[in-house]
């Protein structure tokens, strides 16, 4: 299927652009992640900026060996079934628990939004995309790294399916757990950011996110979110309250 | 005093030594108000890059400490984590050893095969503000630093102050005024240039050496700089060694910084601070 609008590079540039122009200028239509006020909140702002004023577009994350793969903890959520972990929600849980039943066949990944065609995914739909697979490093925020075999669709292509408005500015993830999380369109569209449903040659075990997590290669490893349940394209910066980074104290942009 | 010293050193610490009189403890190799220079004080752009860059360095130590406390486990190579041998692991926080993990599951039927196990260990984490912490005053550093050099190359600073001259970068020099300064004998303060040899070499090693290593093992780190310049992670050998390198030139740069308050404290503590704030 032909997607109707191509989200080019240039529009990925003049998002760049318009972003450190929204630094300079303020107001305008809520183009950056918001500050608060706070002093720690401007620093990630200024490190955002530069980065992506400073930084080549384009490149891709380092590809390593089958050789190269590490054990890897599975960390935060390890199963949003479990009402015992710390971002369990009571209705998406149990939710979670009667898809894990039936092999996740009944799953359906939602894209809304600024989209012109919104719908939903099963997991036999992302398989039907051309599949992307990369052997790639996590860097977790803690300190830690690991090395991994992801296999998925690249986000890029799922959005263009469902038909993503030249006007998109912001990808957010809704996980099934009390976690969401966003990007720009730079990172939403680079060619490694795939929504990844296989790790390492199997499908992806419930520890690291299945059915389907996000993976980022150019941010650490928070921003790759687990279980993913929805995608909400936005043309503004959307903090996702007590779900998202920022209310929780955590930088939204963790390029660093 | 039984050191060899350059003449004008020699002269300008009898001259300390013999009167109170600030006029007399001005470095006599440099004329009344040369560039850069004030007498027997530092130039206000050393003086403002140095409480500027004393904050950052600060900052960045109580930010890391909190950041290593996270994950105290050190490693060599591209990836390392609590599955995977440490070089060595730091005794602190109650993340040390923690072994709270479930039973691990090998991914490949063949031995050794990489495992995965899920951590049931709620770890002791400060890293939302002790990561934005560390990269604010990352930035201070980064900045003030880098007009410190454009203005140290500039003015002459570090030609005629900070870098070793060529009779002083034989190791018996430097031998001779480490046994001396061991010995508690050094020269009353000048407040300023010129320096000892010691004096020189730590200077330089800090600002040439350690701090630009703490920034390039900092950004050797960082996903979004290492997709975009891998050679920075490359040439350590990977993100996990310039990790540990980051760690080893922070606790250098902290026994730096512990000499130089004690000789701050013991060389005349009034002087060098009046020299380094009013700078006179």
């Amino acid at each position: 299927m032909k997607a109707k609008q191509i989200v080019t590079t240039r529009r990925a540039l003049m998002t760049g652009l318009a972003s450190a122009g929204g630094l300079l200028l303020g107001g305008c239509s809520k183009p950056l992640p918001p500050t608060y006020g706070n002093v720690l909140r401007m620093g990630d702002l200024l490190t955002y900026t530069a980065h992506r004023l400073l930084l080549p577009r384009e490149r891709l994350a380092k590809e390593y060996a089958h050789g190269d793969i590490t054990s890897i903890p599975a960390v935060g959520t390890t199963n949003p079934a479990d009402s015992h972990q710390q971002a369990f929600n009571a209705e998406n849980g149990p939710a979670y628990e009667r898809l894990q039943a039936g092999g996740f066949t009944d799953y359906r990944l939602s894209i809304t939004g600024r989209v012109s065609r919104p719908g939903s995914y099963s997991l036999a739909d992302l398989k039907r995309f051309p599949a992307r697979t990369q052997i790639t490093k996590h860097t977790c925020e803690e300190g830690w790294s690991a090395i991994a075999e992801w296999t998925g669709v690249p986000l890029r292509n799922v959005l263009e399916s469902a038909g993503i408005l030249p006007s998109a500015r912001f990808v957010n993830f809704f996980a099934f757990d009390d976690v969401a999380d966003g990007l720009d369109m730079l990172d939403a569209l680079h060619p490694q950011t795939i929504l990844a449903y296989g790790m390492n040659g199997r499908d992806l075990p419930v520890p690291h996110g299945a059915p389907v997590r996000l993976r980022v290669e150019t941010q650490v490893g928070y921003k790759s979110t687990k279980y993913v349940q929805r995608i909400v394209v936005k043309d503004e910066f959307d903090d996702l309250g007590k779900l998202g980074d920022l209310q929780n104290g955590w930088a939204w942009y963790a390029g660093i | 005093m039984a050191r060899d010293l350059p003449a004008g050193a020699l002269a300008s610490q009898q001259a300390a030594m013999a009167s109170a009189d600030p006029a007399a403890i001005r470095p006599p190799s440099t004329p009344p108000g040369a560039v850069g220079l004030p007498r027997g004080g530092h130039a206000r752009w050393v003086r403002l890059s140095h409480w500027i860059v004393a904050m950052s360095v600060l900052t960045l130590a109580v930010s890391g400490f909190v950041i290593l406390m996270a994950h105290p486990r050190l490693y060599w190579g591209v990836a390392g984590n609590d599955l995977t041998p440490a070089l060595f692991e730091l005794p602190i926080t109650r993340n040390y050893r923690h072994g709270g993990w479930e039973k691990s599951v090998a991914f490949y039927p063949q031995t050794p095969s990489p495992v995965s196990a899920s951590r049931t260990y709620d770890i002791f984490n400060e890293n939302s503000w002790g990561r934005s912490l560390h990269f604010l005053a990352g930035w201070f550093l980064a900045l003030t630093g880098t007009a410190y050099l454009v203005a140290g190359i500039h003015s002459g600073h570090f030609r005629r102050h900070l870098l070793p001259g060529a009779d002083e970068r034989t190791g018996q020099r430097a031998w001779q005024d480490l046994v001396s300064h061991l010995q508690f004998k050094f020269a009353p303060t000048t407040g300023g240039p010129p320096y000892g040899i010691l004096q020189k070499w730590s200077y330089a090693g800090v600002v040439f050496l350690a701090l630009p290593l703490m920034i390039v093992t900092g950004l050797a780190m960082s996903p979004a700089i290492t997709v975009a310049y891998p050679f920075l992670s490359g040439m350590f050998g990977g993100s996990q060694s310039a990790r540990t390198i980051h760690f080893f030139v922070f606790a250098a740069l902290t026994l730096f910084l512990v000499v130089h308050v004690l000789m701050v404290v013991l060389s005349g503590f009034r002087r060098q601070m009046r020299a380094m704030t009013i700078g006179t």
